[in-house]
């Protein structure tokens, strides 16, 4: 393990067995009464949400608290963020704090491998920009790996706005690294010309890979992020790009039908379909937290260089 | 030098004493659950249960306790403790919960599993068996049922090997200075 999380890239294959493990053993800590171990006392991780996450940020409080680490919250409004303070003095004012981790979410790609420069801190990357999102990756991993017995040789498309995914990313890296088969699908708009040096397959027909798939990933279609037409309207990206119930129909039985969350029913995936057995979007999250638990125990119950200074 | 201060019979016998030892102290097998300690301490109690079982005609239920949570060296050693998983498919609350593990050493590892079952409810008593006891507390505790006193230095390296994991049964003891690699 690194002393930091901020890219797939950086996560071997023994990275990735290690810490899905170690999650495994964590999901049965939230199935107890007590939902809580005392493995970080007196740490203190510290949720530098910089860009707007409610999900992400609970997600990451409730994994820190189980694990009776100290939580502050530290977010862009209301705070001196928005008086205009830059992140570098941000970053400085908790570390003189004494943060032993910093959670950060930014709207620009790279800011956490920046904080790392200026920090002693762990820093776990949450989100940057349109670059990377890699706990969502680890946890779509271990839904992945819990539901199939298995990640290598699995066949999964990862449908739609990939361009400003950044957990299509990450999740591509992930999966290439454990030797899945990764289709990214979605109009030519919209996937990025750099794909094809992630290792995967890119297609535009949606339904020429359904009846293959042991994996179908949907992505939400980021409206926020939409400042140019990508396409001509959210009716044809349905209707060419969305999971509808005829498409969910054609899936083998064992197959799963993901989504990271927030969705929007009935552009990326029909609402029924996303009710349907096959859909595993809520043990996404449940993993979720199981997954960061975990990052954050492999992290900081080291003596990493990070603390020597 | 490596001295076996235990060999496969002496395993079978001590587990034997120590099953009729937990039943005389506990006037029979009810209320009775083991907890192993991961890894090794839960083989050990799941051969105490089948012995139980066999002398007594009772059930009773064996769970496996995964202390590294718990530990008090988090954050002190290079690499994060290693992870095993918790299984105990009961209640532990109104039970009496014979602790097992295989070596009883500084007595944290006790602690640990002590402050773990806890949080999982509360037992009537808490009672711990080990198979090997050498000495050198950290902490004010100590075993109900020994399978053997074995005197050692603190350099040492004590090894039990059980069948389920290594193979074979055995408990050796490496004194200090013979060069080789710690277990």
């Amino acid at each position: 393990m690194n002393e930091h999380l901020l890219s797939m890239h950086d996560v071997t294959a023994a990275d990735v067995t290690r810490i899905l493990d170690t999650a495994g053993s964590f999901r049965e800590v939230g199935t107890r009464v007590i939902k809580k171990v005392p493995a970080l006392r007196g740490r203190t991780v510290v949720n530098l949400f910089l860009e707007n996450s409610t999900r992400t940020r609970i997600s990451f409080e409730l994994a820190a608290k189980r694990l009776s680490a100290d939580v502050i919250n530290f977010s862009a409004g209301g705070s001196s963020v928005a008086k205009g303070e830059s992140l570098k003095d941000t970053a400085l004012t908790l570390q003189a704090m004494g943060a032993d981790a910093i959670v950060v979410r930014h709207s620009s790609s790279g800011s956490p491998l920046q904080l790392t420069r200026w920090v002693d801190a762990h820093v776990l990357n949450a989100g940057d920009g349109t670059h990377e999102h890699p706990t969502q990756a680890l946890l779509d991993l271990y839904t992945m790996r819990e539901k199939h017995g298995r990640l290598d040789g699995l066949r999964v498309a990862i449908v739609g706005d990939v361009l400003h995914s950044r957990v299509a990313r990450s999740l591509s890296i992930g999966l290439v690294t454990v030797g899945a088969e990764v289709t990214l699908v979605g109009p030519p708009t919209l996937i990025p010309p750099e794909a094809s040096t992630w290792g995967v397959q890119v297609s535009y027909d949606l339904d020429e890979l359904i009846p293959k798939l042991d994996v179908c990933y949907m992505l939400r279609v980021q409206r926020e992020r939409q400042r140019l037409e990508y396409f001509p309207s959210m009716r044809e990206y349905a209707r060419l790009f969305g999971l509808t119930s005829e498409r969910a129909a054609m899936l083998p039985e064992t197959a799963l039908i993901m989504h990271p969350g927030p969705m929007n029913r009935g552009v990326e995936i029909d609402s029924d379909v996303a009710d349907q057995p096959a859909s595993v979007i809520e043990e996404q999250v449940t993993n979720g937290i199981a997954i960061r638990m975990a990052l954050l125990y492999l992290l900081l119950g080291a003596t990493g260089a990070g603390e020597a200074a | 030098m490596t001295a076996t201060v235990m060999t496969a019979d002496d395993i079978r016998r001590a587990v034997t004493r120590i099953a009729h030892e937990i039943l005389e102290r506990d006037k029979g097998a009810a209320d009775v659950v083991l907890v192993g300690i991961a890894d090794r301490g839960d083989d050990l109690a799941r051969r105490l249960a089948a012995e139980v079982s066999r002398i007594e005609r009772a059930e009773v239920p064996v769970g496996v306790l995964d202390i590294t949570f718990y530990r008090d060296d988090i954050g002190l050693r290079a690499e994060a403790p290693e992870v095993h998983e918790t299984r105990i498919a009961f209640d532990v609350s109104g039970k009496v919960v014979v602790l097992v593990d295989d070596v009883l050493y500084t007595g944290r590892t006790i602690r640990s599993a002590m402050d773990a079952l806890m949080d999982l409810g509360r037992p009537r008593k808490i009672q711990l068996a080990v198979l090997v006891d050498r000495g050198h507390r950290e902490l004010p505790i100590r075993a109900d049922f020994v399978g053997k006193n074995v005197p050692t230095s603190r350099d040492d390296n004590v090894r039990v090997q059980v069948q389920e994991v290594d193979g074979s049964d055995a408990v050796t003891v490496r004194r200090v200075g013979d060069g080789e690699e710690g277990a």
